[in-house]
């Protein structure tokens, strides 16, 4: 029997569903009960999907071997621009709130699903993710858990507060430049944006096709790790999705740090942090014994031919809408999609190429290191409704520039964990990088941090 | 009278070749938004890269 199931990990619950000491239907009451409870607050779900998930859960109860259900009875939740059936898949706006609604769930929820797991609703996000708030002007703001008048960071924010919040113990997001590792500061839980490829977005709502990626959010690095596994294969309905056959992760955490080498991002990476994420930083490079520091190339100009592609790829998606319902998005979303369209092709191009020498350059660094260390965010939760923040100094606006430290990572598609660090009053994360392919380190230098207590989830009072 | 700016003739010129409404009152977004793509443009484009190097993205057929 779990007494907690607020706080409960997605592996406790597993196990005691999987092993008969709980049932799935107490479970998922339980969590349904708490979402009736926290969301009217925290404003995290959009749908919650309470008759499916009951049913489901019954379901899973009548099941007499659970053993090979690794996720067993766990309740989650995905961003509103996962398909799930029999919902319209929102994706944060309203002119997507009169699609059909959809025919099939998402490949990753079915993946999720069939290992035992549990849907109990759709979560709030940042208009088409063109957001790292988590404020959305048709929803209302998803609010942070660890203190109401801030920000969740978007553009998973519902993910972020769902499960900071004690709601669910997983969730499912989208990271395009930040959207899974900036909520994840922002709230201070963990968050994997596997490498490009690597987990299926069919039946997703896209934003930059070729910069999106889909992955989980959890309390602890194991919970990240179990439905990393659950989820990984390839998919014919993704044409981005890798052949790659599934890599386990979750057996291989307990090897711990081991020999594994690894080095701090420094320059670009610190001179706009703040002194909390410079703190993180810290804590984090002295518990993984990272004393070289590193500079990764050309990373300005990265993260700026990151930001014009998704401009344009963004407007291209967008453009028949921007045409004909201007009106019905976000104007913030709206006037930077506009200007989004009107960037010339031979900017685009060239950033296309520069990607290619960017990634090349930074491959290099992974023949001497396994993991770089650098900051997820440059601040702790700004306050909800903020339009500014000072970096290094400038005031520069607050929405486009928070992903700051991610967009040159996901750019090239390398595996970030975003690793909580519980400073106080607010915790903020630290991105643990590795080479492509290589979660599994990423994922095991995060649960190495988690058991010597440098890396862990903070609980809110709520 | 300030002199013209061109990038207010390109946003006309780019809004009526792309048949995208833009009313008055969201101009000064979208311009603002624009000069910071284009600087973020003009920083990729100014590094120099041979004639040889490949955009990243590669279609498989």
């Amino acid at each position: 029997m779990i007494k907690d199931l607020a706080w409960a990990s997605a592996a406790e619950i597993a196990q005691a569903v999987a092993s008969g000491a709980a049932s799935a239907t107490h479970v998922v009451d339980d969590a349904l009960a708490r979402i009736a409870k926290l969301n009217p607050t925290l404003n995290a779900f959009t749908a919650v999907t309470a008759e499916r998930a009951r049913a489901k859960a019954k379901r899973l109860d009548a099941t007499r071997d659970k053993s090979q259900l690794p996720l067993a009875g766990v309740p989650f939740a995905v961003k509103n621009l996962f398909d799930v059936e029999g919902l319209s898949t929102v994706a944060g706006s309203k002119i997507n709130r009169s699609r059909p609604k959809a025919a099939r769930d998402a490949t990753l929820i079915e993946r999720l699903e069939a290992a035992g797991a549990v849907l109990v609703g759709a979560l709030n996000m940042g208009e088409y993710a063109y957001d790292f708030t988590g404020e959305n002007v048709h929803d209302g703001p998803s609010r942070n858990p660890h203190d109401i008048t801030r920000m969740t960071g978007g553009s998973s924010g519902g993910s972020g507060g769902a499960v900071a919040g004690g709601l669910v113990p997983l969730a499912l997001g989208s990271d395009t430049n930040g959207s899974i590792r900036v909520p994840s500061s922002f709230c201070g839980i963990f968050g994997l944006k596997p490498t490009y490829g690597r987990l299926s977005r069919a039946r997703s709502f896209p934003f930059v096709s070729s910069l999106d990626h889909l992955g989980p959010f959890g309390r602890t690095a194991r919970d990240l790790a179990l439905s990393y596994d659950a989820m990984q294969g390839p998919d014919a309905d993704d044409p981005a999705s890798a052949q790659r056959t599934v890599e386990q992760t979750a057996p291989l955490l307990a090897r711990g740090l081991g020999d594994l080498r690894v080095a701090v991002a420094s320059g670009y990476f610190r001179k706009a942090a703040g002194t909390e994420a410079l703190e993180a930083v810290a804590r984090v490079a002295k518990a993984a014994n990272a004393r070289d520091e590193i500079e990764l190339p050309e990373v300005q100009r990265a993260r700026s031919a990151a930001y014009v592609i998704s401009a344009a790829e963004g407007a291209a998606l967008h453009l028949d809408r921007l045409r004909h319902q201007a009106n019905d998005f976000d104007p913030a979303v709206r006037d930077r999609l506009i200007a989004g369209a009107m960037v010339p092709a031979s900017l685009v191009m060239k950033a296309q190429v520069f990607r290619r020498w960017y990634r090349e350059r930074v491959l290099e660094l992974f023949g001497r290191y396994d993991a770089i260390i650098a900051p997820a965010t440059p601040c702790t939760a700004p306050k909800l409704g903020q339009q500014t923040f000072i970096l290094d100094g400038v005031e520069f606006p607050l929405r486009p520039n928070v992903g700051i430290y991610t967009q040159p990572i996901s750019f090239i598609g390398l595996p970030v964990v975003a690793a909580p660090v519980p400073l106080s009053p607010l915790p903020i994360a630290v991105q643990i990088i590795a080479a492509p392919w290589r979660e599994d380190i990423a994922l095991r230098i995060a649960h190495a941090l988690e058991q010597m207590g440098v890396a862990a989830a903070p609980r809110p009072a709520l | 009278m300030p002199p013209a700016d061109p990038l207010d003739d390109y946003i006309t010129a780019a809004a009526s070749a792309l048949a995208l409404p833009v009313a008055p009152e969201w101009r000064p977004a979208v311009k603002a938004n624009l000069e910071v793509t284009l600087k973020h443009g003009a920083l990729v484009a100014e590094f120099a890269l041979p004639d040889e190097a490949e955009p990243a993205p590669v279609f498989k057929a």
